[in-house]
Formats: C-alpha cells, structure tokens, sequence
C-alpha cells in the first residue's frame, strides 16, 4: 500500500469521520459503542484504500496536477462512503435480533429440496457462473485497469496514467469560487427540497427542486470538459424523452387495447409487434421516412402547406428524430407490459372508488397508475438501459452521431473513442462513467420509486 | 341486418384501428418502397410499385440470405443455450439447500447492472485476445448465461407445488431427470416467453457483430444490412426497405407463432 505525505490529513479526517459514525451505529443497535468506534477506525483506513489501492494512490504523488489531485480526493472520498454503507448495512444485519432482522432471500421454499452433496448444485451453476466471471466481471474489472492507462487498440504495450483518463472529462480551469457557490447552492436548495417535502408543501418543495436540478445542470456544463459535457447532455436528453413518451404512450395505447372488446388478442398482437424490430432497422426505416429531401414526413408537411424540416441537420430536430424512432421501436415492449399490469389491478378497488363518486379520470389517476406502479418501476429500468445502450444501432443508422456530434450519445462515443480513433484508455474510462451512472441511477430509483411500489391489493 | 355488423362499443374499435395504422405505418410504408423504383419513391407513390423483382436481385447479389443463416444459426445456438443454462441454475436456486447460496445469487443479481455494451471495450479486447475474432464462439458464448433466464425460472419453480420434488425423490428420480420429466414440461410457457425475448434479443445484435466479425461470410443481417443502403455512390431506397423488411421476418414470425407462450409466460391473456 503507497502512502503519501499528502494522504495523512485526509486519513486522519476519514478516520474521524467513521469513528463516529460506526459508533452512532454501534449505539443504536445497543451494542457496545467503543467496539464499534474502534471498528470504525479501521475502516477509515480501509475503506480509502478501496479506490486508492488499485490507483496505487497515484494522484497523491508529488507530481500531480492539481486537478488530479482534488479528482483523487473525491475517489478516497468515495470508497470511504461505500464502505461506511456497507459495514453499517451488514452491522444491522447481523447485530439485529428477531424480525427486524431484514430478510436477504424471501420466499425460500424449504420443502422438496433435494438431499444431495452440495456439489451437485455448484455443478448445475457452474456453466452460469463461468460464463459470467470470463465474459462480464472480468471485462468490468479489465475495463476499470484500461481505464487507469494509456493504450492504443492493437499495440501491445501500455502504459499506467493514473487518473488523467478521467480528468480529461473535466474542464482544468472550472473549478473556481463560482462553481463551488454552485455547487454550495444546489446542496442548499436541495436540502429545502426535502424540509418541504416533509411539510407537505408540494408545489413550494417541487420548484425549488427544479431550482437544484438547473443549478446540478449548470454546474455540470461548467466543470465537464465540452466534447464530453455535450456528449452527457446528449445521453440524459435524449434517455429522459424516450422513457417518458415510450411510458407514457404506451400506457395510453395499453389503456386502450385492455378495453374488452370484441378480437382483443388479435388488436393486441397488431400493436405489440414493433417489439421484434431491432434498433438497427428503426434507424433504416426512419432514415427513409425523415429524409428531408425525399422522405413522406417532409412531403406530408408540405402538403398540408407547411415547409419541410431540417431532420438531419438540425441538432436538436435531430434529436428528436432519435428520439422518435427509440419511441416506435420500444412501444410494444411498453404495451404489452401495461396490459399485462392493467390485468392485475384490483376491480375492487376500482368499484370502491366509483361508488364514491371518483369519475373516470380520478379512478385512472388514484387507482389504476399507483397499482402499475410495479410494472412502471420495471419499464424505467429496461427503458433507461435502451436509450442508453441499445440505441446503438438506431443512431448508427440514423444520424453516425451528427450533425456536429448533437446526438453522439455515450455508448456512440464509446465506440468513436475507443475503436474508431484506437483510444482505448479514454473509452474505458467512459464506460466507467457510465457505470457509475447506471448504479446511481439504479440506487435512486429503489429508494425513490421502489419503495413507494405497491405490491397488489 | 346493418345494425348487426357494427360491433359493441364500436369507437373502441376505431380507436384501436387508427392507432394500429399509426403504429404500423412505418413498416407499411418500408414495404411499399420495398417494391418501387427510386424514381417512384421520389415521386411518393404510396401504392406498390413495379420493382420488386430487380430489389430483389440486387439485395440477393448483397448475400443477404448468407446474413440471415448466420444470424439464424447464432440466434437460435444462444437461444437454446441459455434455455439450458437457466433451466439449471433455476433448478439449483430452488430445489437444493448449500453455503453460500445468497451470494452466489447475488453474483448473478449483480449482472443485471453490467451490460454488454457497458464493457464492450474490455470484451473486445479479450475476445480479440483469445484469437476468436471471425468465430461461432465469439458471436455466442458471451450471451449464453442470462441473469433474466434464471430468475424467470427462479420465480416459476418457487410458485410449482413443493410436493412435485417430494414425490420424485420416492420415485428414485434424480434431480436432472426431475429437471427434465417434470418441471420442463410444467414450464412450457416460461420456455416459450424466454425463447422469444432471447431470439429477438440476439437476432437483433448489431454493436457486437459490427466490432467482432469482419468476415463477410460470417456476418449477422443487421451489419449485412449497411452494404443494402448505397450502389454506385446514390442511395437505393428499394433495395434498402426490402433489406429491412426481409429481416424482420423472422423475428417477427418468432412471435406471432410463440404468441400464446409470450401472452401466458407474462400473465397478459389471462382475463379476470
């Protein structure tokens, strides 16, 4: 383990830091706090180490730019929140008695288990857990390595860079007494967010809300280097309209294909089947479509007396032409989920609420979207990895990622980066990004979403 | 007599008319450039044209057939593998008690986060490594394990009466023939809904296939399609959608012949 001189007062406030905190844990699980203390102490110096041990603390070094520095802070920063998380979970599982005890797999069925070696199970795994160590845990901590070093696709040799990859995200001079009073303001602002929230004062909480997700955008646009901060713009963009028009148009279509009439299976397999169509050909056909030249949108336009778009050229009709064909291409997956979910909502409940004089609009509002809830939870999560992942082929088609990188999303640039111009150390590094924002955006939506989810009647 | 032949709640049934025409224009349209000639394309002639014989000739000179064998043999390979593979392991999650199930439940849980594309440059780089650039093992053994698969079959088996495995432990069953005897047939549905989604899933593979395979005999149809969109430097929209429209048939045909098993594996014909 490398330690640097610069490192000491940052583990000295680390240990600090989870001194206390373990100890609060400690003590509220009744247990003896100086046991915990001392446990927290340890972890001050381990849990940095999670991220700087692999980056043999590098950004410490001497010779670092300070950028790199700060950026090294953050990561020493982080793997001391991670493990903080985790030993205060695993305290609570294990220290906890009886039925706060929280459940890790509910639902076992121990009746029927076959009495065998124990080897016999492992061996009906192994095929799954092989396959899975080679070709995803060992790319993702192979990607995490490249992500540290400079490597040219197909040279042999490369070599360690430390955290620059990653810094070459970052703008080198963003980070100034204004950026930090953005950054001060949007931790402000959030934290009114949530008094109000617990107040009750929903419009007030909401806008200012809006006011720390503005300030989160601002911030980002000043301190991401601009290639990059275009290309983030470009995923979230472009990842929020596709998930909020597929959900909501196909929960419309749903709504309406659940109606019980007459052939109802055959009108179902009419709208579900844009599910089989793959990214790739939404792109060919909508390529045809939207051509501003000789495409049927255009003509159609101008038929009815108006003028012909700029679909290809204009960076943010562009994007909505991504965003479009995404939209076409996973609307019957989206349908086809909202009619399987609209079979499991409670007519009683419906009923109930009609008798109280709820009319149609209400009983959709208050019973019908809070029971798809679920269902919703679900599409957001396979939805998201769409538009961030499988668009691939869409854009491919579409737009190669133009006009003037609009609507170069990050896997598009991934592949720019690392295959296309052989910078292999800058790729992985993004694909690191994306991770990271993958596992944000999984952990906020549990926390938000799933634990609102209602669970049938 | 007319009255009769307008059905029950009868704007329903318009609504749902229009939608579907609105849903299926795209690929309607795809299908009507698919038989025209660039000139009546350009003209936006919305009724089939004359051409389609000679798109066809010129997407058949493009080896689209060779594209669509070699994206059937891979689809259908990682289809029936991964079947397999999580038929097993749903049979390990439920039917067997052994140290460390939680975790190893957890490393499979985990794969949800970790997608393909998110570590495509780390695969490539060690698919390349292992010398199988331009193979079968590159275009299937990566996808053959599936987290969704073992999960489906997790929930399934779990829901299946607890007397099932009792029953054929007296009969001296062992738990592959138990696998295989009982519980698949029990799972035809889960089967077919999995079959579907994975045979989509891999027919419609399009990052992959571009990075991996450059060998023109071996490569995919989605990839294939790309040589379709220009001749002689001028695009040729006939050719292009007959292409499109042409490789959509198979997973399409997949779905509407599964359809029952898709419905019933996610519960969606099932009227209360």
């Amino acid at each position: 383990m490398t330690l640097y001189a610069s490192m000491i007062p940052f583990f000295l406030i680390s240990m600090v830091i989870s001194t206390a905190f373990m100890a609060r844990v400690f003590q509220r699980m009744r247990r003896p706090t100086i046991i915990g203390g001392g446990l927290g102490a340890m972890l001050g110096v381990i849990g940095p180490y999670t991220t700087m041990g692999p980056l043999q603390s590098c950004t410490f070094a001497p010779d670092q730019e300070p950028i790199d520095f700060w950026f090294g802070v953050l990561l020493f920063g982080i793997g001391l929140a991670v493990i903080l998380y985790f030993a205060q979970w695993i305290s609570r599982f294990l220290l906890a008695k009886g039925k706060d005890a929280p459940q890790l797999m509910e639902g076992q069925s121990t009746q029927g288990t076959f009495q065998t070696n124990f080897l016999i199970p492992f061996a009906l795994l192994l095929p799954t857990i092989i396959v899975l160590l080679v070709f995803l845990y060992y790319p993702l901590i192979e990607t995490f390595r490249l992500s540290t070093r400079l490597v040219r696709l197909g040279a042999p040799r490369s070599a360690f860079r430390c955290v620059s990859n990653f810094t070459g995200f970052l703008e080198p001079d963003g980070f100034n007494i204004l950026t930090l009073g953005i950054f001060i303001g949007i931790i402000v602002s959030f934290v009114i967010h949530q008094v109000l929230k617990k107040r009750d004062k929903a419009l007030l909480a909401n806008s200012v809300g809006l006011i720390s997700l503005i300030l989160m955008g601002v911030f980002f646009q000043r301190i991401l280097e601009e290639d990059f901060g275009l290309v983030m713009f470009n995923t979230f963009y472009i990842a929020f309209f596709i998930v909020a028009g597929g959900l909501i148009l196909g929960l419309a279509v749903a709504y309406l294909a659940y109606q019980p009439v007459k052939g109802a299976m055959i009108y179902r397999t009419l709208l579900i089947w844009p599910y089989a169509i793959s990214p790739a050909i939404s792109g060919i056909i909508f390529f045809v479509l939207f051509d501003p030249v000789s495409g049927i949108v255009n003509h159609s336009i101008e038929l009815m007396g108006g003028q012909g778009l700029d679909w290809f050229t204009d960076p943010w009709l562009a994007r909505t032409t991504i965003i479009i064909a995404s939209i076409w291409k996973t609307l019957g997956y989206n349908i086809l989920f909202y009619i399987a979910g609209l079979q499991t909502v409670p007519k009683d409940l419906l009923e109930a609420a009609a008798i109280d004089g709820a009319n149609a609009w209400q009983r959709f509002r208050n019973v019908t979207i809070p029971a798809l809830s679920p269902i919703t939870f679900f599409l957001i999560i396979t939805n998201l990895t769409y538009a961030f992942f499988n668009i691939f082929g869409t854009i491919d088609f579409l737009t190669k990622g133009g006009p003037v990188g609009a609507t170069s999303v990050s896997i598009y640039d991934i592949i720019q980066v690392g295959i296309r111009s052989r910078d292999l150390g800058r790729a992985a590094a993004q694909s690191m990004v994306l991770f990271v924002l993958v596992i944000i955006m999984t952990i906020i939506q549990f926390r938000t979403t799933g634990n609102k989810v209602t669970y049938g009647a | 007599m007319i009255r009769e032949l307008i059905p029950e709640r009868w704007h329903v049934h318009v609504l749902l008319w229009i939608t579907i025409l609105i849903v299926g224009f795209p690929l309607i349209y795809a299908m009507i450039v698919s038989t025209q000639t660039n000139a009546q394309t350009l003209s936006f002639q919305m009724w089939p044209g004359d051409n389609l014989a000679s798109n066809w000739e010129r997407v058949m000179s493009r080896n689209l057939l060779q594209f669509m064998w070699n994206s059937t043999i891979f689809a259908v390979f990682v289809t029936i593998a991964k079947t397999i593979l999580s038929l097993l392991a749903g049979l390990a999650f439920v039917y067997f008690r052994f140290p460390g199930k939680w975790i190893v439940f957890a490393f499979v849980l985990m794969t949800l986060l970790m997608p393909t594309e998110m570590l495509i440059i780390a695969l490539f780089r060690l698919v390349s490594n292992l010398g199988w650039g331009d193979t079968f093992q590159a275009m299937t053994v990566p996808f053959i394990a599936s987290a969704t698969g073992t999960f489906l079959f997790r929930q399934h088996f779990a829901n299946l009466p607890g007397e099932l495995s009792e029953a054929a432990q007296i009969d001296g069953a062992n738990p592959l023939q138990f696998l295989f005897r009982v519980l698949v047939p029990l799972s035809w549905n889960t089967i077919g809904a999995l079959a579907v989604i994975q045979f989509v899933y891999m027919w419609n593979q399009y990052l992959w296939p571009l990075l991996i395979i450059k060998d023109e005999r071996l490569q995919v149809v989605q990839v294939g399609l790309g040589t379709l969109r220009n001749a002689e430097g001028a695009l040729t929209y006939g050719p292009m959608m007959l292409g499109a429209v042409v490789a959509t048939l198979p997973p399409v045909l997949i779905f509407v012949l599964l359809q029952k098993q898709f419905m019933s594996g996610f519960a969606i014909s099932r009227d209360k």
